[in-house]
């Protein structure tokens, strides 16, 4: 599979359009749920990894990794299977730049 | 491209226009200044610091309960799980040291207990639960002077800790756990676990019974798996089916009693029915569950207009009744609510939960789950989520009680810090 680069990711989410009710949840929005443990940002306190200073498609990578079993952990693997592909790539750019898209 | 991709782009070209649309600083008043409290004042301070946050909190200082099982257990000291205001007042938020008695939604009010009242434009509940006393019979605020809950981290938990320290070796301990739902599902079960710790290490011959008001719990074949491993003959569970409810207490005799038993432990913890707290009962904002339903998205009481409600008092829909759940529901009502102020429709939640439960102070487990609004309540992702396997090996374990370590003292720095 090819991956998808953080400037496709951003391509995505200027895309446009009119919807019915709520909007999709923003990716700065789903990466709080992410800063409960890993920290606002992505400097956690303790032994959980520390996500400051990667990029978004290493993040992606991982989390895809994680959802589809190649990447061994303990709870990132249940907590990635809850997500889209469209989700991961926007939660790992929200993570990667930090402060951006609230 | 799915739906969903493409509707994310919306919230992405809405996010460039915002700044124009800058209003009168808008009021937000949150009662409560546990862990969903805070998290909607700290959230609030970080992506709308247009808006006046003002916190009500009775409680000085506040006292997690999070790692209170570990205090109990010996595992922790009271000045670990103990946290003061100033970061919150550092923050810009305008903490009130009072109890908020009465709200009036139509007039947009809150009334404290000493008559001074405070307007608000958008008002958030996070009042945690209350305790239905006598809903064990006899089991009331008096009863717990004797029968300690410890299920509000504080007082009860060192009198809990310090009755332990006090029952003799060979003594039984007797643990109540509620009928759902009730606040942090595991935590009993983690409190078998870290009191058992503590009777093996100083008095072996000890043993706990948890007298259950249900028939199966959170995390189950972990804590069974933990029990046996690491406290075998220790812990006996008797579940509701096998007449483990305990129906009453005689708190000044010491006698706890199931519909066949009446048992005198040397302690005994009674952990009692629950409903949300006081002020969202009042207010007439619960259903008949004893908690409080509210739109998914913006965390909007279904009854009352302009209140949110966060945390352990709201009936979410497969969201658990954890921290966790209440810091990640805590932001998504702050960027609902920011969305609000904006003009704007507020964007669908994609919201988490992680519960670490410890069996030993190396050994530890959780389960998790993503949810997301469909229907009206918040839903479990399908596929998502789930326990810690059964049989991981002494590394996993460790691995997954220093993480929750790392949880607790990140989100503490981050809310209270």
């Amino acid at each position: 599979m090819g991956l998808r680069s953080p400037v496709a990711a951003g391509l995505a989410g200027l895309v446009a359009m009119t919807a019915p009710g709520a909007a999709a949840a923003s990716g700065a929005g789903m990466a709080e749920s992410c800063a409960t443990c890993h920290g606002l940002d992505a400097r956690p306190r303790g032994a959980i990894p520390r996500l400051a200073g990667r990029d978004a498609a290493e993040l992606a990578q991982a989390l895809r990794d994680f959802r589809d079993g190649r990447r061994p952990g303990t709870v990132m693997g249940r907590i990635a299977k809850g997500y889209t592909d469209a989700e991961i790539d926007a939660v790992a750019a929200a993570i990667a730049r930090p402060g951006k898209g609230r | 491209m799915n739906r969903r991709e493409l509707v994310a782009g919306v919230a992405a070209a809405a996010a460039s226009g915002r700044a124009a649309r800058a209003a009168v600083a808008p009021r937000v008043v949150i009662v409560g200044g546990g862990y969903g409290g805070a998290s909607v004042a700290r959230a609030l301070r970080r992506i709308a610091p247009q808006v006046r946050v003002t916190l009500v909190e009775r409680q000085a200082p506040f006292i997690s309960c999070p790692r209170s099982n570990g205090v109990i257990g010996g595992l922790a000291e009271m000045g670990e799980i103990t946290f003061g205001d100033a970061g919150l007042r550092e923050a810009g938020i305008g903490v009130v040291r009072g109890e908020a008695a009465e709200i009036d939604p139509a007039k947009r009010q809150v009334r404290l207990a000493g008559g001074r009242r405070l307007e608000y434009d958008r008002l958030v509940l996070s009042p945690g639960v209350d305790f239905i006393w006598n809903g064990v019979e006899g089991y009331d605020e008096a009863a717990s002077a004797a029968m300690p809950h410890a299920w509000k981290a504080g007082p009860q938990t060192l009198l809990l800790r310090d009755q332990l320290r006090a029952m003799p070796d060979g003594g039984l301990v007797v643990i109540a756990a509620p009928a759902d739902p009730y606040r942090c599902p595991p935590g009993p079960y983690e409190r078998a676990c870290l009191i058992a710790g503590y009777l093996k290490r100083e008095k072996p011959r000890s043993k706990i019974l948890i007298l259950d008001a249900k028939d199966s719990f959170s995390k189950q074949p972990l804590f069974q798996e933990a029990w046996t491993t690491l406290y075998p003959g220790m812990v006996e569970w008797v579940p509701a089916s096998r007449a483990g409810r305990v129906r009453s207490v005689r708190a000044g005799e010491g006698v706890v009693s199931t519909d066949f038993d009446d048992h005198r432990p040397a302690v005994a913890n009674i952990i009692p029915p629950q409903r949300a707290g006081a002020i969202a009962t009042k207010a007439g904002l619960a259903e008949a569950t004893g908690f409080c339903r509210v739109d998914p998205v913006t965390f909007e009481s279904k009854v009352a207009p302009g209140v949110h409600l966060v945390g352990d008092a709201i009936m979410p829909g497969d969201m658990p009744k954890s921290a966790f759940s209440a810091n990640t529901q805590g932001k998504a009502c702050a960027y609902a609510l920011a969305a609000i102020f904006r003009g704007e429709t507020p964007a669908e939640p994609v919201l988490l939960n992680t519960c670490y439960s410890l069996a030993a102070a190396d050994y530890g487990f959780t389960v998790a789950g993503v949810y997301k609004p469909l229907d009206g309540a918040l839903r479990l992702v399908k596929g998502s989520g789930g326990i810690s396997p059964v049989g991981a090996d002494a590394g996993t374990h460790a691995l997954e009680a220093q993480y929750g370590r790392s949880w607790f003292d990140t989100l503490t720095a981050e809310l209270y810090g």
